[in-house]
């Protein structure tokens, strides 16, 4: 009689996911890797890097999705978390090019031009890719539960929430861009090599990078979505839309808050971890508020609440942003300034509410506030 | 279900002393806001099982007293105890709902993007931490006492509908009902019957009149004809302090209240 039985995906949605699956992991590596150079069908490296990138820009959706989306707080800073991931990923690249750089010094080159002489204390450990990839969940989670506890705990909410983000962005970006902080300053980190002993130059290690980012991504999907169908879930929609209630209803907000925050922090944490080696650099500019704004642009146009609508945007978003700035480079800023007060004005619930709209279904449950 | 019962689902049985036969009391509280003393050295207790009401006019400090009694607002000076034992001023407003005080507010607010079940299985007196609720399960048990309620405010048959598409009247029930899923020793209960219909508000009286024995009811109200067809025992409040206690004849026909607040109302 009610759908709080429901497991974590119906029968149709289950078999779209694996075919979603299906489809990711396998047509994009055989058109790469299969296929001749010339063939028309050839999907080359830089298509394949491309793809990988924009799973990691779904990822990211995704945890926005949880944080706006379902609880109702505008994070316009989780570019932070995402290039934090891709730091710690970086900084173990950079280690396992140690006496590779120009200057065959065992510090990286950028160190070795600040005329540095020993690694400092923060970048030991980062040889070990282990290490790395704990740093690139621990470091954005533990910001966030930090930063949150202190931000929920003051009960700062709404717009002011959204403002101190874009100001904890900035700040840090400001502080990578000091060629003091150690992290490359300006150029970041860059000139990539090897992946656990694969090189970055070959088709096979990018095609399993982008292999691993669909993994990645259909796990945060099924993870997102298994809070979501949960009771906690429906909490968090309480919390946004009478959080009031909520209390007085004996749950403490705080804890829920800073659960999803630091989860949502920790998820693209890992997003910029595979993120960095697709690109070959992480650098502050990735912490830019303008990179946040756009992140959260992804979730509301494809669709705030519904975890696959801001997949979708994410795709469209970047494809379209692909597309424009080889088209019309100056055009592209009002052109997503554009799609997004449509998407305000005429698409509350975005495109996949559009697509419930057209379809008939007046199941708009989730994502029409804000 | 018997409260005991309900308590135990939680696991934290809270042992609410009511040997002297109260449950609430509110013992010289003050709070002032900018200067404003909206409530005034005010003390003030409330009768295990009773259905009491408290009255006055605007500004008299009603709505801050129920604040002061769920935690949303601090008092400068005065406690106020659940039972003998419990201290209310020292807990937060999570802790002191699931301790047992439930609240509605003035301005009925339910979980509008949420069914009618879901709204009370979000209510139900459980565990109320993150694993509870990451793991939470619907037990026959629990889908019963949900049912059960919604007998009660009189919703059987609309547990799938959104609670946004409500009445205003149905939005008001349904918060009620959502404090009984708390199981909650006290309800407060402010203006439940503001903007509700004649035929509603006699739903609304048989309700309350129900709940009274095995809940402890405080209303906050304005219409004096319901707090007429509900109170055992009236308080009313005036600049922050008690003006005057007793039964409905009494308090209508004590001259200083017939002055501040009749005389006000019927003017």
């Amino acid at each position: 009689m009610t759908k709080n039985t429901a497991g974590l995906l119906s029968p149709v949605a289950w078999t779209a996911f694996a075919a979603a699956l299906g489809a990711a992991v396998l047509i994009v590596p055989v058109l790469n890797l299969a296929l001749p150079a010339d063939s028309a069908l050839h999907a080359p490296d830089y298509l394949v890097a491309l793809m990988g990138k924009f799973l990691c820009y779904a990822m990211v959706a995704l945890a926005i999705d949880l944080i706006w989306g379902f609880t109702g707080i505008l994070s316009l800073g989780h570019g932070m978390f995402f290039a934090l991931g891709g730091y710690a990923m970086g900084m173990h690249l950079m280690r396992g090019i140690a006496g590779e750089g120009v200057y065959r010094s065992d510090l990286p080159d950028f160190m070795v031009f600040l005329d540095w002489k020993e690694l400092p204390w923060y970048w030991h450990g980062f040889e070990h890719f282990w290490f790395a990839m704990l740093m690139a969940v621990l470091v954005p989670g533990a910001f966030a539960l930090v930063f949150g506890f202190f931000a929920f705990r003051s009960r700062i909410k709404g717009v002011y929430f959204s403002i101190i983000t874009q100001a904890m962005t900035y700040a840090a970006m400001l502080l990578f861009f000091r060629n003091n902080t150690g992290f490359g300053g300006n150029n970041g980190l860059t000139d990539f090599k090897r992946l656990l002993g694969f090189s970055l130059l070959e088709s096979g290690t990018k095609v399993g990078l982008y292999v691993a980012s669909a993994l990645a991504l259909a796990g945060t999907f099924l993870l997102c979505r298994f809070v979501t169908v949960s009771k906690l879930g429906r909490v968090l929609i309480a919390i946004r839309d009478a959080e009031s209630r909520v209390m007085f209803s004996g749950y403490d907000p705080l804890r829920y808050k800073l659960f999803v925050w630091t989860l949502s922090a920790v998820l693209c944490g890992v997003a910029g971890a595979l993120y960095a080696p697709q690109v070959g650099i992480i650098n502050p500019s990735e912490m830019h508020p303008g990179n946040s704004i756009e992140m959260a642009i992804w979730a509301a146009v494809g669709g705030r609440g519904t975890l696959i609508g801001p997949i979708i945007g994410a795709w469209l978003v970047n494809g379209a942003k692909s597309v424009f700035t080889v088209a019309f480079p100056d055009l592209w800023l009002y052109f997503l300034g554009a799609i997004f007060i449509a998407t305000t004005l005429f698409l509350p619930a975005g495109i996949v509410g559009l697509g419930r709209l057209l379809s008939g279904r007046k199941n708009g449950r989730h994502g029409e506030r804000s | 279900m018997p409260i005991e019962a309900v308590r135990k689902i939680s696991g934290s049985p809270t042992d609410i002393d009511v040997s002297r036969g109260v449950i609430l009391y509110v013992e010289n509280v003050s709070v002032e806001f900018d200067g404003f003393k909206a409530i005034d050295d005010l003390s003030l207790s409330i009768e295990d099982g009773s259905l009491h009401c408290i009255i006055g006019p605007n500004g008299a400090g009603k709505t801050t007293l129920l604040d002061i009694i769920t935690g949303k607002t601090k008092p400068d000076s005065g406690d106020v105890f659940l039972g003998q034992n419990i201290k209310l001023t020292d807990l937060t407003e999570s802790e002191i709902a699931r301790i047992g005080v439930g609240r509605k507010f003035q301005k009925p607010t339910v979980f509008e993007n949420h069914t009618l079940f879901e709204n009370l299985e979000l209510a139900l007196h459980c565990g109320k931490g993150l694993r509870e609720s990451l793991f939470w399960k619907l037990t026959p048990a629990r889908r019963e006492r949900i049912d059960e309620v919604l007998g009660i405010i009189g919703l059987t048959g609309e547990a799938d509908r959104l609670a946004g598409l409500l009445s205003h009247g149905q939005k008001q029930w349904l918060e009620i009902g959502m404090l009984l899923m708390q199981a909650p020793r006290v309800l407060l209960l402010d203006e439940p019957a503001a903007g509700m219909t004649p035929h509603e508000i006699e739903h609304s009286i048989e309700l309350l009149k129900s709940l009274a024995g095995q809940h402890t009811v405080v209303v906050i109200e304005h219409d004096m004809d319901f707090v007429h067809a509900i109170a055992r025992r009236v308080t009313v409040l005036h600049e922050g302090k008690v003006l005057a206690e007793g039964d409905m004849d009494f308090v209508r026909h004590n001259s200083r209240v017939v002055e501040v607040y009749l005389g006000e109302a019927h003017a």
